[in-house]
């Protein structure tokens, strides 16, 4: 190939779409990103001023990475299938809400229910997310490097919810199979949920959702597991009260 | 859902801005809630006068003539400042009690928004821009203020059932959530001598904070107690002549997002309220925890 035509091509790799959102709207951004088609080269997207804005990157079904600078609203990345989104700021409630395969990164902190019912894909938060964070996940994996408010995981049904730092009140309440590793203090367990041994395979599995979540000089030892004690699955009139 | 904001000022040299910082913050959470708006706002105090703000559905028929009136009938000078639907009465401190009754009995259709050394208070049916447009918001200056962007659940979309609910001399509250006792604790506040206005849960609220400080407690201790004495989903944001809190309840379902910088403090539903705050990208940003008070005062 001429090297006029391999500059080229290496320019359109690493060219980036731009979109400020101060001058073009949120539908714009959105529809831009619903009209891509595989094999697109329009693989590198930029969102500025999202500002708090709701819905940015929602519902992306193509493996591009979209680099949003700046803290967004409700739901963003919400459905995302198989882009890789990095916020670099916050994020508002519902972050990567039913988030299907691909990665989202919020370099800061990520407020309530967090992943919720996420079914595939990483969610990695760099800062602290709020109360009910992994609520109902159904198989995401999520890794919060600071700590998660209360009622976190609550109903999970599968996937692993990592947190290097605390977790509040009633952690994994009405769990069924998912895997929550916790690095520091549990301020209680919801119904339920409880201690687990770590065994040598999730020893493992941690090392991996730690080096895929960019997590260094953190050793998968440091951490407690918790999970379901089963004993919910079948109505028994002993545990009504648990309910 | 509703969208409510608050900014407390800690620097002077932004008082002048508050009208104008509050109306951007409330405006930009108006699809949080289309039934009204409202704000309250705190200016300078003045140690010779104290304020009422009242509202007519009718302004041309009851506010004509009042200034006079209500002049004679308290012997002591009156102005009265309209702006729309409202106006601000300014007597001496010690006739505003006095003052109140006789509006009332000059012109029965006035209701009275809320009094005291500095709030004045203006809320009305429609969105946030057109409320801020209708009183001229922007241009208000102060140390404190609170906002509200309502969508009704609890009561009738009426400018009564708007918020800020006031209860009490200079304080005042807006709230996110719904109350589910608010009933029982309106009777028993009804037993204690308060006045109700309308059937609105929150308004309940800020009359139990109200008794709460009647009782000798401060803003802090008075919203400790609606951890244990309210039950619902709230997140509350209140002003006093010279403090601002905040609490949510134990499960903190509604959203809330808080501002802290050497200039200001600021609240929040969300935090797009927050991002044209000055100083904003440096300033300390945090999720205020369930069963919390935080609160600030001058």
């Amino acid at each position: 190939m001429p090297a006029s035509k391999l500059s080229k091509a290496a320019a359109s790799d690493h060219a980036s779409r731009v979109f400020d959102l101060d001058q073009s709207s949120l539908r714009e951004l959105n529809q831009a990103l619903h009209n891509l088609t595989p094999g697109s080269n329009e693989t590198a997207w930029e969102v500025l001023n999202p500002k708090g804005n709701h819905s940015v990157a929602v519902g992306v079904d193509q493996p591009v990475s979209i680099d949003v600078r700046g803290s967004v609203g409700y739901y963003c990345g919400g459905m995302n299938s198989g882009s890789t989104i990095t916020v670099h700021g916050s994020a508002g409630p519902g972050v990567g809400e039913n988030m299907m395969s691909g990665s989202i990164t919020i370099k800061g902190d990520a407020s309530q229910y967090a992943g919720a019912t996420g079914k595939g894909g990483l969610l990695v938060i760099e800062g602290n997310a709020s109360s009910r964070c992994g609520i109902s996940m159904k198989g995401i994996d999520i890794v919060v490097h600071g700590n998660i408010g209360h009622m976190s995981a609550f109903m999970a049904q599968s996937g692993n919810l990592v947190v290097l730092g605390d977790a509040g009140d009633a952690l994994g309440d009405s769990i069924y199979e998912a895997r929550l590793f916790v690095r520091g203090k549990v301020e209680s367990l919801g119904a339920d949920c409880i201690a687990k041994e770590m065994r040598p395979e999730h020893l493992e599995l941690l090392k991996g959702l730690l080096d895929r979540a960019g997590v260094t000089g953190v050793k998968p030892a440091e951490f407690k597991r918790y999970g379901s004690a089963r004993t919910l699955y079948n109505f028994n009139i002993d545990n009504a009260d648990a309910y | 859902m509703c969208g409510i904001v608050g900014l407390f000022l800690k620097d002077k040299s932004l008082e002048p801005q508050l009208g104008s910082m509050l109306s951007e913050m409330l405006i930009s959470l108006s699809d949080r809630g289309p039934d009204s708006a409202g704000i309250a706002i705190y200016g300078a105090p003045s140690a010779n006068e104290a304020k009422i703000t009242i509202q007519s559905a009718k302004p041309e028929r009851d506010f004509r003539g009042l200034e006079a009136e209500l002049a004679k009938a308290l012997g002591t000078p009156v102005t009265i400042a309209v702006a729309s639907t409202h106006a601000v009465v300014r007597t001496s401190p010690g006739k505003i009690d006095e003052a109140r009754d006789v509006i009332q009995t000059l012109r029965p259709d006035i209701r009275i928004m809320g009094a005291g050394d500095v709030v004045e208070i203006y809320k009305e049916v429609g969105l946030p821009e057109a409320v801020v447009d209708r009183f001229n918001v922007r241009k208000m200056t102060g140390t404190h203020g609170i906002g509200h962007t309502r969508m009704a659940t609890e009561s009738a979309v009426t400018t009564m059932g708007a918020h800020p609910f006031s209860t009490g001399a200079d304080q005042c509250l807006v709230h996110n959530g719904s109350l589910s006792n608010h009933n029982n604790v309106r009777r028993e506040l009804i037993r204690e001598g308060m006045k109700f206005e309308t059937e609105n849960d929150t308004e309940v609220a800020a009359a139990y904070l109200s008794s709460q400080m009647a009782h000798g407690k401060n803003l802090g201790e008075a919203l400790e107690g609606t951890l244990s004495d309210l039950d619902g989903f709230f997140t509350f944001v209140v002003g006093t002549k010279n403090g601002f809190g905040v609490v949510r309840d134990p499960i903190a379902c509604k959203p809330a997002v808080m501002a802290e910088t050497d200039q200001y403090v600021a609240f929040g539903s969300e935090y797009r309220a927050l991002t044209k705050l000055p100083g904003i990208d440096n300033a300390r940003v945090w999720e205020p925890e369930p069963a919390t008070v935080y609160f600030w005062e001058h």
